[in-house]
This record gives structure tokens, C-alpha cells and sequence, in this order.
């Protein structure tokens, strides 16, 4: 499998991404969505909820299978995609753009990936 | 042989086409991986999960057709003047009194009234019959058919022939099926196939490969399957396909077919029934033949028939109830089934359904909460999730040309 893994994001090898600005946005990778199959059902943290990095912060529910999300990050969600939220298929078309899951006020980072280790990663 | 395309079918020499990794290939692989299909191990052999979207396979067959490679199921010719009667002592149904080009949904049972597979029997002629057994049965099918059709149990002489190595079996399932399946086929054909009823069969020239065309399949829609020789499978796939071309069809994988025969209600082998289920615990005691009688007017017997008769009056321990989920959050098998802090069941099978828009599931339970309409709750990962029993299927088709 040969998915699309921007440069410009970090990444955690439980196939989550993270932008490096502040608030950060947080969604899944392609090679997570391509595993998945169809997203049916997104649960995310609600605006106001401490996540801590390296933690299970909700949970992304396809018709075969469901996976615990991990924030990449530790502090305040500040925004959640409502039209994710309601159309979870957004995850699958465009997991990088539409599809992103939620936005974190940012205390401090987890140790994430680059684009090139999580290669590797998503690879292996 | 009058007919000798036909032993195509018939035969036992083929071998399975075993990839390095151990798992078996389909007489399709080459077509499916040309598809771009994303192909998991299911069984023992590596087949079609999904080639796009499930959920837009899933709706396909729902509106329009489908397309499946169900070649890893099992075909096992039962021949020969003592079939019908050892077929009769092996398996808990009447096969006997089934007439030619007809089937029936059945099981073979072990002594203690366990279900050892869930099978489909096709009589295809007075003295033959194809039973076709589920992928990961099929040589246990097979063995116990070959030590229970015996010429001593039946009285005549009788053969078990293995052609599930050589044996193709293609699906095309949904509204447009018939469509399909017709455009394939001959002209002087089409009345015929398009003229069969549910769980009938018959024998027709599909892309000029001599094959049997069965109006049977696993997903609560009307449909057909299509048996042909290993050899020709890619090619009638294609027929098939070009015939679908303007009907809508698509190519579906296992992923849709587990969730298409979910919402018909349908069980699942390893999921709903095993060694340790009766048919009865299912609601399919209406299977176990108890009344089927010689012709000499006495009860057959058959392997089984003391446990399921004293299991025909009893009170279940538990049995199968669907599952209607009130939130969004689906039943997945194995999780509890509570009634307040108490466990009153286990989940058998559960997904989103994409027809109903909402969780669906099939569940063992204790008698006395599998009443339509009981409120109960799931454990899904620790929390509670309401659901309430509900008649099965969860999805019947809007028009049924009669039953099986």
C-alpha cells in the first residue's frame, strides 16, 4: 500500500496525525482510514476537554471494526469537526483536509513522527 | 457420459492453489487483485474484503446487484440409487422428499444435536445431490459424509465426491439480478433461469461455460449462484460483469456480505451456530426433520435424532433474538448483553447497518428477556449501550417470490 503521508505533519504510529501550530488539529492518516473501511461512527472529545498525549481520546467505529483515537498532544480541545461528526465518510474521501477530528490548545507535545519515520511505520 | 462438460463439476482432482503464505487462492485471485480488491484471510484462503467502499457494495446489492467469489465454500456430490436415504440418516432434513432442481436449507448434526455446518442441498438429479458446506466445514463435511453414506446406512450404493478444489462459485445478488444473470445467458435459456423460484436450480450455459444457476444466496435479496468448473471462473465472472455493466453492478466483498446477511438475519457459522448450538437454540428447529418418515411409513432415523427430539420440547437455555442498538455505538461479538447489572447473553454478531442507519445485532439470551420489545443494554468497551429485542430479520426485501 502506497498512501499519501504529507511532510508538513507529525505523526504517532497508532496512525493518528498532529499539525505543528497552536491550536493544533488532529485526524487520521490514510493508512489508518484505508485499514478501517468505512468510518461509520466518530466519538470525540468535546470542546473543553483536557487530553493528555499518548492517551485514548475517543473512538473511530467503522462497520468492521472499532479503534481507540490517541491524542498526539497534551491540553485543551478547543474545536471538534461537527461535519465529520455527522458525516464520518468526510475521514475516508479526505483524512488529511475535510476529515480532520478535532483542535487542542496546546501545553506540550508527545513524541511524534516525522512523515519519513512514520513511513517506515506505516510500512512495517 | 451423456453430458460430459458437466463432470467438470463433478470431479475430484483438482488442487487447491495454495499462495506462499499458506493460504488458499481462488480460482478468481488473478481477477480480484486486477480489481484492486483489499483481500483478507478468511478460512484458510485469501478472498475479497472489500474492492472500494463496503458500505457502497453493501448498498448496491440493496438497489441494484452485486457480484461475489464464493468459491471457498465447500461442493460435495452425494450419488448414487442410496443418496437420497443416506443422505436422509446423515443430515437432520428430508433430502429424499426434495424434487429435481430443488434445494434446501439444512444441517448435519452431531450425535449430542451439535450443528457441525449449516448446508445448502441441491437435488440435481433422482440420484444426486450437491451439498455445499461452509469454507472452514468443508473437509469436515465432507469426512462425516463419507462415514455416514455409507452402502450399509442407506441400503443401496452411494458415492461422496469432493470437487471443492475445482468447483467455482460465483454470486450475483440484488434487484437486478435477474438481469444480469439472463443477459448471460442464451436466449433459449433465459425463460428458464428467469422462471426459477427461490431454492430452485438448474443446469445452463452462462458466457458458454456449462454451469449450475441456483436462485439461492446470503443476503436477504433476490439473487443467484452460479456454480461452474475452477478453470472457467475468471472468464464468467467477466460475462458476468459486462452483463451488470448497465445494471448497476458491482463487484462486493465479504465485508458487504457479512453485513447484507446481518440485516436479513441470517446466521453465520462460528458466530450464531457451532458444536455447542442445537438448531433449535437458533429458531431454525423447523430444519430437524423429526417427522420424516420410509417408505415403509417408519421414522427415519438419523445422526442426532434422540438429542434434537428430546431438545424439540424442552425449555432453551438460551436463544437467538436480533437486537435493535438505540444509540450509535454497535454490539460487536462477544460483548455482554446485561439487563441491568445482571449478564443475560452474549452477542453473536453485530455492526452499523447501513440500510436501518442505526446498530444491529444478533444475541444468545436467556429465555425470559427475549420478548420484542424488552429494553436491554450492551457492554460496548465498558459502557452501557440501550437496545431493544427485536423480530429477525431486520431487513426483509420489499416483494419475495416465494419461500424457501
Amino acid at each position: 500500500m502506497s498512501q499519501h503521508i504529507p511532510e508538513h505533519l507529525h505523526y504517532t504510529a497508532q496512525h493518528e496525525w498532529v499539525t505543528t501550530d497552536d491550536p493544533a488539529t488532529v485526524g487520521v492518516t490514510a493508512v489508518a482510514t484505508e485499514a478501517l473501511g468505512d468510518i461509520v461512527f466518530l466519538e470525540l472529545p468535546a470542546v473543553g476537554t483536557a487530553v493528555v498525549a499518548g492517551q485514548v481520546c475517543g473512538e473511530i467505529e467503522s462497520t468492521k471494526s472499532v479503534s481507540e483515537l490517541y491524542s498526539p498532544v497534551t491540553g485543551t480541545v478547543v474545536e471538534v469537526n461537527e461535519g465529520a461528526m455527522s458525516d464520518p465518510a468526510v475521514v475516508n474521501s479526505d483524512p488529511y483536509g475535510a476529515g480532520w477530528l478535532f483542535k487542542v490548545s496546546v501545553e506540550s507535545r508527545g513524541e511524534t513522527l516525522s512523515a519519513a519515520e512514520y513511513a517506515g511505520v506505516a510500512a512495517g | 457420459m451423456s453430458d460430459p462438460s458437466r463432470r467438470d463439476l463433478r470431479g475430484e482432482s483438482g488442487t487447491p492453489d495454495d499462495g506462499a503464505d499458506g493460504a488458499r487462492r481462488s480460482p478468481l485471485h488473478a481477477t480480484h487483485v486486477a480489481l484492486g480488491a483489499h483481500l483478507v484471510e478468511y478460512a484458510g484462503w485469501l478472498m475479497p474484503l472489500r474492492y472500494g467502499s463496503e458500505l457502497a457494495e453493501h448498498t448496491a446489492v440493496r438497489t441494484a446487484a452485486g457480484i461475489f467469489d464464493l468459491s471457498h465454500m465447500g461442493e460435495i456430490w452425494v450419488s448414487g440409487p442410496g443418496a437420497g436415504a443416506a443422505l436422509d440418516s446423515a443430515l437432520v432434513g428430508w433430502v429424499s422428499a426434495l424434487e429435481v432442481g430443488r434445494a434446501r436449507y439444512t444441517m448435519l448434526c452431531a450425535e449430542d444435536g451439535g450443528v457441525v455446518d449449516d448446508l445448502v442441498v441441491y437435488r440435481t438429479g433422482p440420484e444426486e445431490f450437491l451439498v455445499v458446506a461452509n469454507a472452514a466445514n468443508a473437509a469436515v463435511v465432507a469426512d462425516e459424509l463419507r462415514a455416514r453414506c455409507t452402502p450399509e446406512a442407506a441400503g443401496d450404493a452411494v458415492t461422496v465426491v469432493d470437487a471443492s478444489a475445482r468447483t467455482a462459485l460465483v454470486a450475483v445478488q440484488g434487484p437486478a439480478a435477474e438481469a444480469v444473470v439472463t443477459a448471460a445467458l442464451p436466449e433459449e435459456a433465459r425463460a428458464e433461469v428467469a422462471g426459477l423460484r427461490y431454492y430452485a436450480a438448474a443446469s445452463a450455459s452462462v458466457g458458454g461455460v456449462p454451469a449450475m444457476v441456483a436462485r439461492t444466496g446470503y443476503t436477504g435479496e433476490d439473487g443467484f449462484e452460479v456454480f461452474v468448473p475452477a478453470d472457467a471462473a475468471d472468464h464468467v465472472w467477466a460475462v458476468l460483469q459486462g452483463a451488470g455493466a448497465g445494471h448497476g453492478l458491482v463487484p462486493a466483498g465479504l465485508a458487504a456480505r457479512d453485513s447484507l446477511r446481518l440485516e436479513a438475519g441470517m446466521p453465520l457459522y462460528g458466530q450464531e451456530l457451532d458444536r455447542t448450538t442445537t438448531p433449535y437454540d437458533a429458531r431454525l428447529g423447523r430444519v430437524v426433520r423429526l417427522d420424516k418418515t420410509g417408505p415403509d411409513g417408519a421414522p427415519i432415523p438419523f445422526v442426532g435424532r434422540e438429542a434434537l427430539a428430546a431438545r424439540a420440547g424442552a425449555q432453551p437455555a438460551r436463544i437467538l433474538v436480533g437486537l435493535e442498538g438505540l444509540g450509535r455505538r454497535a454490539a460487536r461479538p462477544g460483548y455482554a448483553v446485561l439487563r441491568g447489572e445482571v449478564r443475560v447473553g452474549q452477542v453473536t454478531s453485530g455492526a452499523p447497518s447501513p440500510t436501518l442507519g442505526r446498530p444491529v445485532a444478533m444475541a444468545y439470551v436467556t429465555p425470559e428477556v427475549s420478548a420484542p420489545g424488552t429494553e436491554l443494554t450492551v457492554d460496548v468497551r465498558g459502557r452501557a449501550e440501550p437496545v431493544r429485542v427485536v423480530e429477525l430479520p431486520f431487513y426483509r426485501r420489499p416483494s419475495q417470490r416465494g419461500t424457501p
